[in-house]
């Protein structure tokens, strides 16, 4: 079985600030971070090809830089890194990025085997889309398992794949033919951590990296920029809010004292609350 | 466990584990470097000065590509009571030179500029994986280390440990006695946001000038310690430190003493306004000489931190990390070269190498500083506030005589401390400095 | 490459703002605001008739008609949900019924979807950022080969007939306003319950237009077998809930959850918390509240313990009254809480439950 996996190198969001005189995002000193969901992709792919036999291809489109991430997933026991780095992918919305991925999957498929499966994080922490997964599907023409929270079978054989998958108000138990792409949902497995000896592989590893050319991109209109229909017109910091929170000042004295104070602010502030507490409390 | 066997094997991406695997790395050998953070730098949150000589002992061209932010114009030396302090400040436009001695850097991007080099060099690295022990053969050599990872046991000729202080390795191999809280001192750190041009006029600096400031007084509360601002590109890097013995003597906080700092209304105005990111702690070895553990044996070798090879007085660290790095790993090149073991004899060249240098020389200038600044508690209190008042009576224009000023200042100063005492404070001074 | 190879843009906004092209001839036909009607097993999805709300604003202020797209297997059914649709708002129902069109399924609903695009030419497209809509939206978007802008928590008119799109970036430190330009439609999602739920208009009427599906269930690799529905009693209500208590790190240990649990549960409202709770284990994953949690919008948002990142701010700030427990008077939940109190949640959380609970009985017998 080839199984690709698209991971994303993220800034880590908990660290960035935003420049309170510019209002752009400081990157300075933010580390970069495979996207957590990622992670959670890779780790079920290494699963199934441990289990069924194959090999895991981990693909990034990203800054040069992104290869020490690839490492790191290499660590983890991935068999292949293939970085997807040019100029002309700059500013990529997320119908430019599935493009260029589908293309790049294309290409590893030429060059090692096509794979059965592909898989993806539940969406980024940056781009927090979701969009680029359905993307690649629809590009590859690949049937496409969003949102999976197990893989219930997989027979590489009759090619046939059962997962549940979550849906709104409930799990849905899907049947479907490889080749799908799967978006992988959060906490749906552990992540292992390498051997020594992987991880001593991946420290050597040669992460293959493709220019567009290499990617088998033919269009590059297709590409960044000039391959994105969406515009950033406008970035900005949220409005804090004009004022703060009104502080109930309450001396120090039992604690059921502070709990009628709460409770007179409130009723205070939105008097109308009362009745609907009755009616809910009365529904419980 | 790996089936293969390293030349070396270096434990920790600081300063001195880069020196040591890059220079390794460069004569040949085939090096592993082992890290637990997840990146070189990534337990490094603070801002620092980079010496450059030691640097460029070993990257001659260093400059071209390191990340540096600012270099160092001048030095302000502040002796500060509550409310004032009278100062030192040199400043020269020689500083503004082709190839600057001292730089400020961010240790995050600088220690991820290093390790790149080292891997360039063609050292192997792993990070997120800690070393838990060192390996021993039946004699007692020792012969590689364990990890924490899944078959986490590799073999190597000789092991560097640049571990940085707190030396968890070498204490638990029982290569060394526990940290003493009167010879480690624990800092802490902030980074303050601001923008360049901001920073360029609080600071009076212009393209990549920075300022130093050191300041001691009446912020440690009586306790061994000092206090530093650097200018970096965009931000500031504000510290504290104090002797973790006097810390848990007195029972403070290095947060509330960092917390004062800022407000000192000398400082105030200066990070006025900035945005507060990265609060680290971390510990100094500051015991210098006296406080050395064994700097190597059968298959292993100190460095860095590590060996305690710090100069407080000076603030130089980093350096003597880099320096020790690079003649550690030339030592055991050496060796290899000749096709000798790393056995505790040959590795003795080491010391020769660290003697023959800055590095012993001034370990041993100093080896009397931490304890009589430690036993002398009113360098950081008393003097600093007699000092003040008397700046302060001195240029008071009152009406008052000059000569009157004069013989109130010495009165205060005698009143404050004894003559002999003073006198007696002069002689530990200078024969500590010795 | 090299002809393509400008100038990479850090700041892509000011690299893309300043490349507004006329929009091609054959996208100016495109006119109407649609909403997809997320229909499932009787009922829609509450976040429809919010985009109902929304869209009827913009369609009012590009002087067009608001549509919905109802997909399902039954015609009746559907002709149902239309008239609800109606009555939040819209003139007109798309209707594909189709037994295929049972289940939610990516192929047969993009196909239903993408052809009804191609046929009647709309410019705008909202869909519900749900699992659902989500699915459907990237799909149908790469099919177009349109823009689409996810999770957008304000729309609006620009004075070029555009539809500007704000959405937060980088976890909420940032928001930034998205144009579809030279494509169209212009698509966006919204979470549930970020945008206010409209009013209904009973008895309000529109037109129904039907559009069949040309695919069989031949056509179809994906098939559903089960369908498992999460159970009522500890599924969580959150997003619609109007009371809502949440803890956070502030709690201490896992246990004092059930203090809050409890004051849910005497205010007859539901329990969420912070990030760390879920990656602590302390609650299930979709109790999280926040950015990448669940949007809430309720009438009272109780936080307790909880410090106030960006990243929860921005799934709250939608209720009409915040009230903050923190220990901490600087902690930045009280920059956005409208009560606060500065006290220990711990023993806090009791006392109210009491006296809500006292309060609430005494006023019970009274009325
Ligand atoms: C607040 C502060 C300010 C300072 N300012 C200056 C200054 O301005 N100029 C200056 O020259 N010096 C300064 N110093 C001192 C300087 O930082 C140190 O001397 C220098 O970092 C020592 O380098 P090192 O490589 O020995 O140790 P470290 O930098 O501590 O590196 C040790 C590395 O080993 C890793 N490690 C530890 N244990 C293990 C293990 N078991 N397995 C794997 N990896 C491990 C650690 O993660 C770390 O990356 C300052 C120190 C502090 C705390
Ligand atoms: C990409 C990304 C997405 C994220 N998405 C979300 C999200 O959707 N939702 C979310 O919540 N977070 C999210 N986070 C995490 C977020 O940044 C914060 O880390 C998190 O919200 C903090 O949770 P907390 O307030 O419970 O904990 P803390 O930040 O640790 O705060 C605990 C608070 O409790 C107070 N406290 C302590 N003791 C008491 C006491 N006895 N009584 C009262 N108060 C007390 C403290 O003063 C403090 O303010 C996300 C982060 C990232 C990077
Ligand atoms: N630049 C990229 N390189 C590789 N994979 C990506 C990239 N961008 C997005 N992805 C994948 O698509 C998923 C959804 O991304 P998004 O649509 O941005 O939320 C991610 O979890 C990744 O698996």
């Amino acid at each position: 079985m080839h199984i690709v996996v698209c991971i994303k190198q993220v800034p880590d969001s908990a660290q960035i600030r935003v420049h309170p005189v510019t209002n752009t995002i400081m990157r300075q000193g933010v580390p970069s971070i495979i996207n957590p969901y990622d992670l959670f992709a890779l780790e079920e792919a290494l699963r199934w090809r441990d289990q069924a036999g194959g090999t895991v291809t981990i693909l990034t489109m990203g800054p040069p830089m992104a290869e020490d991430t690839m490492r790191k997933a290499l660590t983890l026991g991935a068999d292949r890194a293939v970085l997807l780095t040019d100029r002309c992918f700059a500013g990529s919305d997320t119908l430019a990025t599935s493009f260029a991925l589908a293309t790049a999957i294309g290409k590893i498929g030429e060059t090692w085997g096509p794979p059965d499966i592909v898989f993806t994080g539940k969406q980024t922490i940056d781009g927090d889309t979701a969009q680029v997964g359905p993307g690649i599907a629809k590009r590859l023409r690949f049937n496409q398992l969003t949102y999976v929270a197990k893989i219930d079978s997989l027979d590489p054989e009759s090619r046939a794949i059962t997962v549940e998958r979550r849906a709104e108000g409930g799990l849905q138990v899907l049947q479907s033919r490889l080749p799908v792409l799967i978006t992988m949902l959060e906490g749906t497995n552990e992540l292992r951590r390498g051997s020594l000896d992987s991880a001593l592989r991946a420290a050597r590893a040669e992460v293959v990296r493709w220019g567009a050319a290499e990617a088998g991109v033919e269009d590059t209109a297709k590409c960044g920029l000039r391959g994105s229909p969406t515009v950033v017109k406008h970035v900005f910091a949220p409005k804090p809010r004009a004022e703060k929170a009104q502080i109930i000042e309450t001396a120090a004295g039992p604690v059921r004292t502070q709990a009628d104070a709460v409770i007179a602010a409130i009723f205070a502030r939105q008097p109308g609350i009362e009745s609907d507490l009755l009616r809910l409390a009365r529904h419980s | 466990m790996s089936q293969e066997k390293f030349d070396a094997i270096v434990v920790g991406a600081g300063p001195s584990g880069n020196a040591a695997a890059y220079t390794l790395a460069r004569k040949g050998l085939n090096v592993l470097q082992l890290e637990r953070g997840e990146y070189p730098g990534s337990k490094n949150v603070q801002g620092a000065i980079l010496y450059a000589k030691a640097l460029e002992e070993i990257i001659p061209d260093f400059r071209e590509s390191a990340p540096l932010e600012r270099h160092i114009i001048e030095q302000r030396l502040w002796m500060l009571d509550d409310s004032s302090y009278v100062g030192m400040h040199y400043r020269s436009e020689d500083f503004n030179e082709d190839r600057p001695s001292r730089y400020t850097i961010l240790r995050a991007q600088f220690d991820k500029w290093f390790s790149q080099q080292v891997r360039d060099a063609g050292a192997v690295l792993l990070c997120e994986t800690t070393v838990t022990e060192l390996l021993r053969d039946e004699s007692g050599r020792v012969i590689g280390v364990a990890t924490d990872r899944d078959n986490g046991t590799v073999y190597a000729d000789v092991v560097i440990l640049a571990e940085g202080v707190n030396g968890l390795v070498g204490r638990r191999s029982k290569l060394r006695e526990e940290l003493q809280p009167e010879s480690v001192a624990l800092a802490v750190k902030e980074m303050h946001f601001l923008p360049k041009d901001v920073i360029d006029a609080r600071f009076n600096l212009k393209g990549g000038e920075g300022v130093v400031i050191e300041g001691m007084g009446t912020i440690t509360e009586g306790m061994t310690g000092t206090a530093f601002i650097y200018t970096n590109n965009e931000s500031l890097s504000v510290g504290i430190g104090c002797l973790v013995s006097d810390l848990a003597q007195t029972g403070r906080s290095p947060a509330g003493l960092l917390e004062a700092f800022k407000n000192h209304p000398s400082v105030k105005p200066l990070l006025a306004g900035s945005e507060i990111k990265e609060y680290a702690a971390h510990l100094i070895p500051e015991g210098g000489l006296k406080a050395m553990p064994e700097l190597f044996g059968d298959g292993w070798i100190v460095v860095g931190d590590a060996g305690h090879f710090v100069n407080a007085v000076h603030r130089e660290g980093s350096n003597l990390a880099m320096t020790t790095g690079r003649l550690a790993a030339e030592t055991v090149a050496d060796l290899k070269q000749r096709g000798v073991p790393c056995s505790k004899a040959n590795l003795r060249a080491y010391t020769k190498r660290l003697e023959d240098c800055f590095v012993m020389k001034d370990m041993k200038k100093y080896k009397d500083i931490p304890s009589f600044l430690h036993g002398n508690r009113h360098l950081f209190d008393l003097y600093p506030r007699l000092v003040s008042k008397a700046a302060q009576n001195w240029f008071r224009v009152d009406g008052k005589d000059k000569l009157t000023k004069e013989k109130e200042i010495l009165t205060s100063f005698r009143k404050g401390r004894t003559l002999s005492g003073l006198l007696g404070d002069a002689f530990k001074m200078a024969r500590a400095w010795r | 490459m090299s002809d393509a190879a400008k100038p990479s843009p850090p700041a892509a906004a000011a690299g893309r703002s300043s490349m507004k092209k006329e929009l091609p001839e054959h996208f100016k036909a495109y006119r109407h605001v649609w909403v997809f009607i997320e229909y499932e097993r009787g009922n829609i999805h509450p976040v429809s008739l919010e985009l109902l709300g929304e869209g009827r604003k913009l369609a009012d202020k590009l002087d067009v008609e608001l549509a919905g797209v109802v997909i399902g297997a039954e015609a009746e059914a559907l002709h149902e949900a239309a008239l609800s649709c109606f009555e939040y708002g819209a003139d007109l129902v798309y209707r594909v019924a189709d037994p295929i069109l049972a289940h939610y399924r990516n192929e047969p609903f993009t196909k239903a979807m993408t052809d009804l695009v191609n046929t009647y030419k709309p410019e705008v497209l909202l869909l519900g950022a749900t699992t659902l809509g989500r699915d459907l939206a990237g799909s149908v978007a790469t099919t177009l080969l349109t823009g689409l802008t996810a999770d957008c928590t304000a729309l609006a008119i620009d004075d070029e007939r555009s539809l500007a799109a704000t959405r937060p970036t980088f976890g909420g430190s940032l928001m930034c306003t998205i144009h579809t330009l030279n494509f169209r439609p212009q698509m966006a999602t919204v979470r549930p319950r970020v945008m206010p739920m409209p009013e209904r208009q009973a008895g309000r009427i529109g037109r129904i237009a039907d559009h069949s599906l040309s695919m069989a269930e031949e056509d179809i690799v994906t098939k559903v077998l089960r369908f498992v529905p999460d159970r009522d009693s500890d599924k969580a209500q959150l997003a619609y809930a109007d009371i809502v208590v949440a803890g956070g790190l502030g709690l201490r240990t896992p246990e004092n959850l059930r203090l809050v649990k409890e004051l849910a549960e005497v205010l007859g409202g539901d329990y969420g918390g912070s990030r760390p709770l879920v990656q602590k284990g302390w609650i299930e994953a979709d109790r999280q509240i926040g950015q990448t949690g669940k949007t809430i919008r309720p009438k009272l948002y109780i936080a307790a313990g909880i410090s106030g990142a960006v990243q929860h701010r921005v799934g709250v700030e939608g209720a009409d009254l915040i009230l903050a427990i923190n220990t901490d008077a600087n902690a930045p939940i009280f920059d956005f809480a409208h009560l606060g109190i500065v006290a220990d949640a711990v023993s806090l959380l009791p006392a109210l439950t009491e006296a809500f609970r006292q309060r609430l009985s005494i006023n019970r017998a009274a009325s």
